[in-house]
């Protein structure tokens, strides 16, 4: 069961994902304590290495390593020698000789982790690639679904943006339908390939009409710096046709989610008013990610059973 | 003088076919005889059986890097692999430093290849002036030092009105535009075939439209100008098809395939292997088997082996 990386979730079969999620929830329970820390990874050294920007990711991870008492270092580019023109190949090359257990890497090229696991005995977890995958998102989105909604095999869940572009919809796709639910996918057509369809996916243009129906609906950030905007004739327009909107609330299900992986374009792909909405599971995401990231870094670097504080 | 014989060889004879089992006598530099056996006592013998005597190769289509990027080729170190592939003539590409878009530089490749003097090297230069397809490249000085075609490989040359008037010049001087067909920009920074399997690798994809509109757009162009059209490294189905019907019309055209996109397909860029990303990218077993139809048609006319080193760090 156990694996040396986290690359992606096309690598994870159910059961490991199974695995994972039930980690997360011993250790969201762990956070509720009044001491919400254990030593089950002291003396490991988790080395975060962010080659592009980050808040919930970094400070996510950050959190899970330090509440299991691992030793975190922080690598981020704008601060790093990146900047007086060493190459990427070097940087690593130096941080690997720097001998961590761990590193949590986020790079601008699909594939990136994949380069760096190959070349260090560490454990490498992808904390987001290019446009490939994003699989701690995807684990931690899954997890909050769950919660709500127990099984989701046969859960109608919806996915609206630029699906194209976008690493999160890509893990939570592959990692749903290992799941067995069924994945809708819509937005503007330059952004939804038809390939998608032979991933397993559904391909809807009627929003309204499948909103009705769907047990989780997810929007996208409208990824300005991947050259989404360029596909998107208007903000306004996006907006009209697929944002998650005041009037949309009305029809969406009662007792569905409605879930975003951050950072939002409010007034874009959601309204600012949707965060109010007892249905938006926005901030308790975040929540459960520093819970399910512990459990990754469990599931890679720890040993047998949870160590309590002795 | 040195005698070496070959015996029960399979010769592959472009004019008679492939001949079993054959003996071939060498006597210095010389093949002094082709039999169905050949006695001799004092030769040193080679057993041939199960392989194959090709005559010379010629690659249309090399990178030598010189001058320029010596760090990753020299016109040596290329033409020394040339000749341990059995090739003996080599074409060598202009997206050099200062670019082969002028007389001096041709010379340059041309003469430092004769020094070397293991195979022949034939400079292919520039169609536009730094290869930026912007302004036609000075053809005639670069005829005058041993040009033997014209590339602005790399890149499409893009801008229509520029091929037409390329095209119109290669009936003056008889030599032909060697094509690398690409739209510019459907491939927008795209590095590998676009399909569900590389999508779901969220790598950004060079469509195969990309080559299937450039192809079609330079047969608009050669039927107009009646030109001479090389179509480099065809890599989707549909270009075989474009250019079986380019042919049958009557048009002067030729093209080529590399031996990887016989060989491989996508799928050797799983686990983001970069060692397989080439340009244009691998595609998909259904067009691996019609370019090998294509091949045994006769529609692709020759190999070429795009010879292109990259330092490893680079790949």
């Amino acid at each position: 069961m156990k694996k040396k990386d986290l690359l992606g979730l096309r690598e994870l079969n159910k059961k490991e994902i199974e695995y994972i999620l039930n980690l997360g929830e011993k250790f969201l329970e762990i956070l509720k304590r009044p001491i919400p820390k254990v030593p089950t990874l002291r003396g490991k050294t988790v080395c975060n290495l962010f080659f592009e920007p980050s808040t919930r990711t970094r400070l996510s991870f950050e959190l899970a390593a330090k509440r299991l008492s691992a030793d975190v270092i922080n690598f981020s580019a704008s601060t790093s020698a990146l900047l007086k023109g060493e190459s990427t190949l070097d940087t690593l090359q130096n941080i690997l000789a720097m001998k961590v257990d761990c590193f949590i890497i986020r790079h601008s090229s699909s594939g990136a982790p994949h380069f760096l696991a190959k070349h260090t005995d560490a454990s490498v977890i992808n904390a987001g690639d290019g446009t490939h995958e994003h699989p701690t998102q995807a684990l931690l989105d899954i997890f909050t679904m769950k919660r709500h909604l127990r099984d989701l095999s046969g859960k109608k869940v919806l996915i609206i943006g630029d699906i194209m572009h976008s690493r999160v919809a890509r893990s939570n796709i592959f990692g749903l339908l290992k799941l067995g639910a069924r994945v809708f996918l819509a937005g503007p057509k330059p952004l939804i390939p038809d390939e998608f369809e032979e991933l397993g996916t559904y391909l809807v243009s009627d929003i309204d009409g499948i909103l009705k129906e769907v047990d989780v609906v997810m929007g996208l950030r409208v990824q300005k710096e991947r050259g989404g905007a360029n596909y998107l004739p208007s903000f306004e327009d996006y907006r009209r046709f697929y944002g998650i909107t005041v009037e949309r609330l009305k029809i969406i299900k009662e007792n569905a989610l409605i879930m975003h992986p951050g950072p939002v374009n409010w007034g874009v792909e959601m309204d600012y008013e949707v965060l109010k909405d007892k249905r938006c599971v926005i901030h308790e995401q975040v929540t459960n990610g520093v819970a399910v990231r512990m459990g990754i870094l469990f599931y890679l670097l720890g040993s047998g059973e949870i160590k309590e504080e002795s | 003088m040195e005698k070496i014989l070959i015996r029960n060889i399979s010769v592959c004879d472009p004019e008679e076919g492939v001949k079993e089992n054959f003996d071939v006598l060498i006597e210095g530099e010389k093949i002094k005889g082709v039999e169905k056996e050949i006695k001799t006592e004092d030769a040193e013998v080679i057993e041939g059986k199960g392989l194959y005597l090709l005559p010379g190769l010629v690659d249309v289509h090399a990178h030598l890097r010189e001058p320029g990027f010596e760090d990753k080729e020299t016109i040596e170190t290329g033409v020394k692999a040339a000749v341990k592939g059995g090739y003996v003539a080599i074409f060598a590409m202009p997206n050099t430093n200062p670019c082969m878009d002028r007389g001096a530089v041709v010379k340059y490749v041309k003469e430092k290849g004769k020094n070397i003097g293991l195979c022949e090297v034939f400079p292919v230069g520039a169609i536009t002036k730094g290869r930026k397809g912007e302004e036609l490249a000075d053809f005639y000085e670069m005829i005058r030092e041993g040009a033997i075609a014209f590339s602005d490989d790399g890149d499409y040359v893009q801008n229509s009105k520029i091929m037409q008037n390329a095209l119109y010049y290669t009936r003056d001087f008889n030599l032909p535009l060697i094509q690398h067909a690409e739209d510019k920009f459907l491939v927008n920074g795209g590095c590998a075939n676009e399909s569900p399997f590389t999508i779901s690798l969220g790598l950004k994809g060079r469509p195969r439209e990309a080559e299937i509109i450039a192809i079609e757009r330079d047969i608009i162009l050669l039927k107009k100008t009646k030109g001479k059209l090389h179509i480099a490294h065809v890599s989707a189905k549909e270009s075989v098809d474009i250019i079986k019907r380019a042919k049958e019309e009557g048009l002067s055209v030729t093209c080529e395939v590399t031996p990887h996109h016989l060989i491989l397909t996508e799928k050797a860029i799983e686990n983001f292997n970069t060692n397989a990303k080439v340009n244009p990218p691998l595609r998909e077993e259904k067009d691996k088997e019609r370019l090998i139809e294509g091949l045994k048609e006769g529609i692709i006319d020759v190999i070429a082996t795009d010879h292109a080193p990259h330092r490893i760090q680079d790949k």
